[in-house]
């Protein structure tokens, strides 16, 4: 048994101890917002909150996560998080939206660090996660609305 | 208990209650509180005036939409339609994905299905017509409700009111009344300047359910006693299963079943993690085609170049060609390859599947319901309507769910199982086995008069037509199965609206030769000739191919003439309004011919899909390692009425990014008979920090709307080719375009 906090609530998890945390939170916690895209830590859309930090949920093993803090796209909340969530409505930046999870999660670990990016921080921290719709323009609106520009 | 539904017309009543919950609602929720996807399925009352409205008696209006939501926004634009001549507010307004029925088929392709950029402009009029004719019906349930003249009531914001004494009833209050009534025929459309939605940046519908990370995607669908599957398939092209040794799989936790399925061995268990982890331990020997196991992307090059030696099919034969060369002052030619393309969705190719007590259920990100219930049927021997399709919103579509191949195996596997089954692949199963955009092999040549005019303009293509393989995929859902092949294939073609193209070469050259351009004399010729690769429809399909190579050679002929590219296409373009209109657009919004910061380069580039014309200007630098780099996009789109300026924009910057990646980034190539790449870091997408700036203009219309899907990507490779070509003295002939070819 794994004891996992998910957006503040305690989990006993039962699975082989190198599951990665992406499968607990999907498969055994049915928390689905995070996405399953490449499976190697190219994509960042399973990005997640480990105490606070932007995580790659597809390539840490569950046993890593016991006793953390963990925060999904589903627990993300706060002023901060109402902000961008704001934002992205705003810009309308999703179209398919697979992706948007990740991006937000991204998004809002690099306002978290930095409350006021440049358009070289935005660049730089969002080009973790991957677009195919190529949302990107819509996306660096959004982060500089969210961080008041 | 159903929905009660208050049926105008018998056949609706029984469509849409019989349907009504199994459709994905894409909730609006715009502003409100907490998040959350009402359900259709409620008990309240509804009126169901055709099979594309229903206002409900908490005044909330749905709309059926005919098509997938892949991101291209149609849930959104075919609401605004409808809240248009509805006169209802934004607010008020949700859409639904339609479950699979012959209500829904798109008039464009004779089955229920979304490609081609058909969606708005195949709904543009029945929407307004359905909107407006359930608007004109409750104005005549208010005036009956008062007993007054139906032309002193008006429809303002969900209310009917009487104008001269200033009573008014909300829909809601006039359901019942307006159930008793007929719809009103030929009901008044709006005109362009009474417009208060169309063309404004509405929000979208689908946002909020997409930034909570509640969006209900394939991947994500449960339902009670499922098992998750994951599938291997054959690693050489057209392999088959030899034998399976299961055993150290079997042994692992939560595995329940290795077996072989048609398309190659299902590993089934109880979650992904644990199906995948199995089949890594599955040991598998294949059987492949002798031919296919040396083919490559050489041979597969070296065998189109010796075929672009013959004569191909002459698709377009306009003048006299042979004679316009045999006369011509200077001759410029050149040979353009192109690569096979993955579509790479970001959400991998899966497909939930129950079936139970003589139905099957399915859940699934899909373009195509109709193919997806004809497959479902075939495989799980049952008759089509005992297939229900539950459209989820896709992770992505750009062609690849339009084929069915992932439905097929989902069903075979859940019909052995006897249990629901979710079959999701690896991304790498998903790179492997995709459907990829045809590589093709293109021979140019142009007659050029002693003052640089063009004489004659020749192209020859070689290379597979996708469009067989969407023939192949529709045919099974329009004929029925007892219908023999040769009929069949020759029935396809009346039946299909698309088949009278795909049926001879010409779909596959569709603006190969030129693109509105006024030359005289043209030849096309095609050589049609697949090496064994699957293809598909891939993001503006044909264009992708055709755009690179024209738009690119017009730029070599404007070289060998002298003349600026953007002037020559301008007098080219005499014949073709539209898309000189947006060249202008484009040249000047971008500044073409004023001076730029040292080392950036223009290049322009234009196409036309479906009716829609784009013309962009791209400003690259290249540095001193051959390193490109994309700084900015001018677009300009005639894509007649613009249903919502936000869409329109992010559509195309979206179609530059997603030909980006095409042009600068990455590509599918064959060795030993498989496709080398199989993720993001050998077939790499484009990323923020490579997204150039992109402005968007829109050339004003009151035309009927075409298309936005696809149209943002053809121009995208010869815009930056041309610009590269600027920047270094070289022209780019094949993609992507690599560093090394410009030091």
């Amino acid at each position: 048994m794994i004891s996992l906090n998910v957006n503040g609530q305690a989990h006993s998890i039962d699975v082989e101890p190198e599951t990665p945390l992406l499968w607990v939170l999907r498969d055994t916690l049915g928390l689905t917002g995070t996405k399953y895209c490449c499976g190697i830590g190219e994509c960042g859309a399973c990005t997640v909150h480990v105490q606070g930090k932007p995580v790659l949920s597809c390539q840490v093993e569950v046993q890593e996560m016991a006793g953390k803090q963990i925060t999904t796209i589903e627990g993300l909340g706060g002023p901060l998080a109402d902000a961008i969530r704001r934002a992205w409505i705003e810009e309308d930046a999703p179209q398919c939206g697979y992706c948007q999870p990740g991006q937000i999660m991204t998004a809002a670990a690099l306002l978290a660090s930095k409350p006021h990016p440049t358009d070289a921080d935005i660049d730089a921290a969002m080009s973790a996660v991957l677009c195919r719709c190529g949302t990107y323009p819509q996306i660096r609106r959004a982060v500089r609305r969210a961080a008041g520009r | 208990m159903p929905e009660q539904i208050v049926d105008l017309q018998r056949r609706y009543f029984l469509k849409v209650s019989a349907l009504a919950g199994v459709g994905l609602l894409v909730g609006c929720g715009w502003g409100a509180g907490a998040p959350s996807l009402s359900k259709a399925g409620n008990k309240r009352q509804a009126l169901v005036p055709n099979a594309w409205i229903r206002i409900g008696e908490d005044d909330l209006v749905t709309v059926m939409v005919k098509h997938s939501e892949m991101g291209q926004g149609i849930t959104t634009a075919s609401a605004m339609i409808v809240a248009e001549e509805l006169e209802v507010d934004w607010q008020k307004v949700r859409a639904e994905i339609a479950p699979a029925d012959p209500a829904y088929k798109n008039p464009a392709m004779g089955i229920q299905a979304t490609g081609g950029s058909t969606g708005v402009h195949t709904s543009w009029e029945v929407l307004r017509q359905a909107a407006a004719a359930t608007r004109e019906l409750l104005v005549a349930a208010a005036a009956s409700t008062w007993g007054v003249a139906a032309k002193e009531c008006r429809a303002v914001s969900g209310t009917i009111v009487h104008q001269p004494t200033s009573r008014s009833l909300r829909y809601r209050q006039l359901l019942e009344k307006a159930a008793t009534l007929p719809l009103p025929q030929n009901p008044a459309l709006k005109s362009h300047e009474q417009f208060k939605v169309i063309g404004k940046p509405f929000p979208r519908l689908d946002t909020r359910a997409k930034v909570y990370g509640f969006a209900e995607y394939g991947t994500d669908v449960r339902v009670p006693g499922m098992l998750t599957a994951t599938v291997i398939h054959p690693p050489v092209l057209g392999g088959r299963v030899k034998s399976i040794d299961a055993s150290e799989a079997l042994k692992m936790p939560g595995v329940r079943h290795v077996l072989p399925i048609t398309a190659g061995v299902a590993v089934v268990a109880d979650d992904f993690w644990r199906a995948s982890k199995a089949a890594e331990a599955v040991k598998v020997s294949w059987d492949a085609p002798e031919e296919n196991l040396r083919l490559s992307t050489e041979r597969i090059r070296a065998h189109w170049a010796d075929l672009a030696k013959t004569e191909g099919k002459r698709v377009r034969d306009q003048g006299s060609v042979d004679s316009a060369f045999a006369a011509a002052a200077k001759i410029v030619e050149a040979v353009y390859e192109l690569p096979f393309q993955a579509h790479g969705c970001p959400e991998p190719m899966n497909c939930t599947v129950q079936i139970h007590d003589g139905v099957c259920d399915i859940w699934v990100p899909t373009q195509n319901q109709g193919s997806t219930q004809a497959i479902a049927a075939k495989v799980a021997g049952l008759g089509v309507d005992a297939v229900r399709v539950h459209t989820t919103f896709l992770g992505g579509g750009f062609g690849r769910r339009f084929s069915v191949d992932f439905v097929a195996e989902a069903v075979e596997l859940a019909k052995q199982m006897k249990a629901p089954v979710k079959v999701i692949w690896s991304r790498e199963e998903d790179i492997r086995n995709d459907h990829f955009r045809p590589a093709s092999y293109q021979a140019v040549r142009a007659a050029l008069a002693a003052d640089g005019a063009i004489k004659a303009f020749w192209h020859r293509l070689v290379g597979p037509n996708e469009v067989d393989s969407i023939v192949e995929i529709l045919v099974p859902a329009i004929i029925p199965d007892w219908v023999p092949r040769p009929i069949k294939n020759g029935a396809s073609k009346a039946v299909i609206p698309v088949g009278k193209y795909a049926m001879s070469a010409k779909y596959a050259t569709t603006h190969a030769g030129t693109v509105g351009y006024a030359i005289d004399n043209v030849r096309v010729e095609y050589i049609n000739d697949n090496p064994g690769v699957p293809v598909g429809p891939w993001r503006a399909v044909y264009n992708t191919r055709h755009a690179f190579v024209v738009e690119s050679f017009m730029d070599e002929i404007a070289a060998a003439s002298g003349k600026d590219p953007f002037q020559m296409r301008y007098d080219l373009l005499k014949n073709a309004p539209k898309l000189r209109t947006v060249l202008e657009l484009a040249a000047t919004k971008a500044g073409w011919g004023t001076r730029l910061p040292e080392g950036i380069h223009r290049g322009i580039a234009l196409d036309e899909f479906d009716g829609t014309s784009v013309a962009m200007v791209a400003e690259v630098s290249v540095n001193g390692k051959g390193v490109v780099k994309v700084h900015r996009i001018v677009a300009a789109v005639d894509c007649g009425t613009v249903i919502n300026p936000k869409i329109v924009e992010a559509q195309i910057s979206g179609g530059i990014a997603f030909g980006l990646t095409a042009t600068i980034k990455s590509a599918i190539t064959i060795k030993d008979g498989r496709a080398e790449q199989g993720n993001f870091h050998d077939f790499p997408l484009l990323r923020m920090n490579e997204m150039p700036e992109v402005e968007v203009y829109t050339v004003p219309s009151t035309a009927a709307p075409t298309g936005i899907g696809e149209i943002g990507v053809p121009p995208v490779a010869p815009a930056v080719a041309n610009a590269v070509a600027a920047a270094t003295g070289k022209r780019v002939r094949s993609l992507p375009i690599r560093p090394r070819d410009l030091i």
